[in-house]
């Protein structure tokens, strides 16, 4: 199962850092990274594959949930097939 | 790879625009529970079916990021397997008790479809309506009036009339809170996600997930960006955002259906309004260039709207269905509730908008001595618009007790709050009183 995860917030050192190493915890595979600046706003958008993970979905959610509030960011994973409905015929 | 604008483009339609799957709504025939101890067989049908419906509806919610904001049943109507001897009201008990088990929001098919004529089922059904909605929380009520085929059954409309009526006084306390869960429709259709008239149609399965996706916020802010140009760019817009809604909601039937283990049955992909800020189509409608929502040009704006969703979304789905355009249900909706309390959107301009929009009359505050007589005539004129068009009209009126024009009542939550309307004072039981039939119009005759 892939998954899009998006993060948002205020630029500081270790976003990259915090969100990967929540998901080696989780044994996910980051298959792509995109990131930039956008009006003073950090995002990053990262596609992970979950073929591997150690956890279910929910967990690896839940990790990344702890790393947003460390990062006082606001991350979300969601499986890739609701952009895909959206964007792509 | 998506673009990072295409991804945030969605993620601003979920978290700033209220994009949200409105309803899962899984559809479930009680056909089977006829006979004696229906009651029981009601209760356990609907357990073991929607067992695990709220469950998962969280866990598609969760994996995709997409609030699912109701989860819900609906069920044959219930003067279809009422036996001659069995209290309509411990039925009604039945739907509260397994809808409280499984978790659902509401429990729509406490209903009759009397277009034609009223069987004795048919009638202690719907005689027993007002008890059973101040009984209940969680069970919806609806009865058919009229269809193009059969025309209006003018008993039925006139019988409608008092049970709204009833049933307002027995719900006093919440301000008539019971009318909110009551529908009198013509053309009624079988597989509607939207309560309160949701019901499981007699051609149905066993059972079926229909699914209601909304977003009228998403449609506001797309149009934001093309302002003051032409209405076939306007059009082409809400062509282009229903698509992608309604790709949304596919997807999402298509999970439930498969986790479910249960058919698919159709994608309803109606904008419905919510009251808070951001989720109105009085706003789309203002954002047209409208200076408030009632004014004249809202009747044509609205049929613009309602028709490029249709056309935008039938495209992005296997099987459009249920209502399918622009809800007007005036309580729910911030822009709907301001226009109606400057006086600018009254009941008949709503009348004229339900002729191009995908219901009727929803969710409207009348003063609480209003004749049943009266309310009986503003349904008839509403199952005509239905009737002759042959388009779906419903009625949803809730006549609030002690209370008059300009004053306000609070029903709470998505149902939203609106100021009390007036209606027209001249008397209406001469003509209600006629009863009988109107005949179906000329062009129900197609064969």
């Amino acid at each position: 199962m892939k998954a899009i995860i998006t993060v948002i917030g205020s630029d500081r050192p270790g976003i990259i850092a915090l969100v990967s190493a929540a998901l080696y915890r989780c044994n996910v595979n980051i298959l792509d990274i995109n990131q930039t600046i956008m009006g003073g706003y950090f995002t990053m958008v990262m596609m992970v594959d979950l073929k591997e993970a150690n956890r279910p979905f929910e967990a690896c959610a839940a990790e990344l949930d702890k790393a947003a509030e460390e990062l006082g960011m606001e991350i979300r994973m969601q499986r890739n097939e609701i952009f895909d409905a959206m964007h792509r015929l | 790879m998506l673009s990072s604008s295409e991804v945030f483009s969605t993620i601003d339609m979920i978290r700033d625009q209220k994009l949200d799957i409105r309803t899962i709504t899984m559809g479930i025939s009680l056909l089977e529970c006829a006979g004696s101890n229906t009651p029981q067989k009601v209760y356990d049908l609907i357990c073991r079916r929607a067992r695990d419906l709220v469950r998962t509806g969280q866990d598609i919610e969760r994996e995709f990021g997409i609030p699912i904001v109701n989860k819900r049943i609906a069920v044959t109507p219930v003067s279809l397997i009422l036996g001659e001897n069995e209290d309509p009201l411990l039925i009604a008990a039945a739907l509260e008790r397994a809808a409280r088990e499984v978790g659902v929001n509401f429990i729509g098919g406490y209903s009759a479809l009397v277009q034609k004529g009223m069987t004795r089922s048919d009638e202690r059904l719907i005689l027993s309506i007002p008890e059973a909605l101040s009984a209940t929380n969680l069970v919806c009520s609806s009865v058919n009036v009229g269809s193009t085929r059969a025309g209006i059954n003018m008993d039925a409309v006139s019988l409608m009339g008092r049970i709204i009526k009833q049933t307002a006084a027995l719900t006093v306390q919440a301000d008539g809170l019971g009318c909110a869960k009551l529908v009198a429709f013509a053309n009624a259709v079988e597989d509607n996600p939207f309560m309160a008239g949701a019901f499981h149609g007699v051609g149905e399965g066993d059972a079926a997930i229909n699914v209601g996706v909304s977003g009228p916020g998403v449609v506001k802010r797309a149009l934001e960006k093309i302002k003051d140009q032409p209405f076939d760019a306007v059009a082409e817009t809400v062509k282009k955002t229903a698509f992608r809604i309604t790709r949304m909601g596919q997807l999402v039937a298509m999970e439930a259906s498969r986790r479910l283990n249960t058919p698919f049955g159709i994608v309803d992909l109606s904008l419905a309004p919510t009251p808070s800020m951001g989720d109105s189509v009085a706003h789309i409608l203002e954002e047209m260039g409208l200076e408030r929502c009632g004014q004249h040009g809202t009747t044509a704006a609205l049929m613009l709207l309602n028709d490029a969703v249709k056309k935008g979304g039938v495209m992005a789905s296997s099987s459009v269905g249920g209502l399918s355009g622009a809800f007007i249900p005036l309580s729910e909706d911030i822009g709907m509730i301001d226009a109606a309390a400057k006086g600018t959107l009254t009941l008949d301009k709503l009348e004229a908008m339900t002729c191009v929009c995908s219901v009727g009359l929803d969710m409207i505050a009348v003063p609480g001595d209003t004749p049943a007589a009266t309310l009986s005539a503003i349904l008839a004129d509403e199952a005509a618009i239905g009737v002759v068009n042959q388009k779906t009209t419903a009625v949803r009126l809730i006549p609030v007790p002690g209370k008059g024009v300009g004053e306000w009542v609070e029903f709470g939550g998505l149902l939203g709050r609106a100021p009390i309307i007036p209606v027209h004072g001249e008397s209406a039981e001469r003509f209600i009183g006629r009863g009988g039939r109107i005949p179906a119009p000329i062009n129900s005759l197609k064969n």
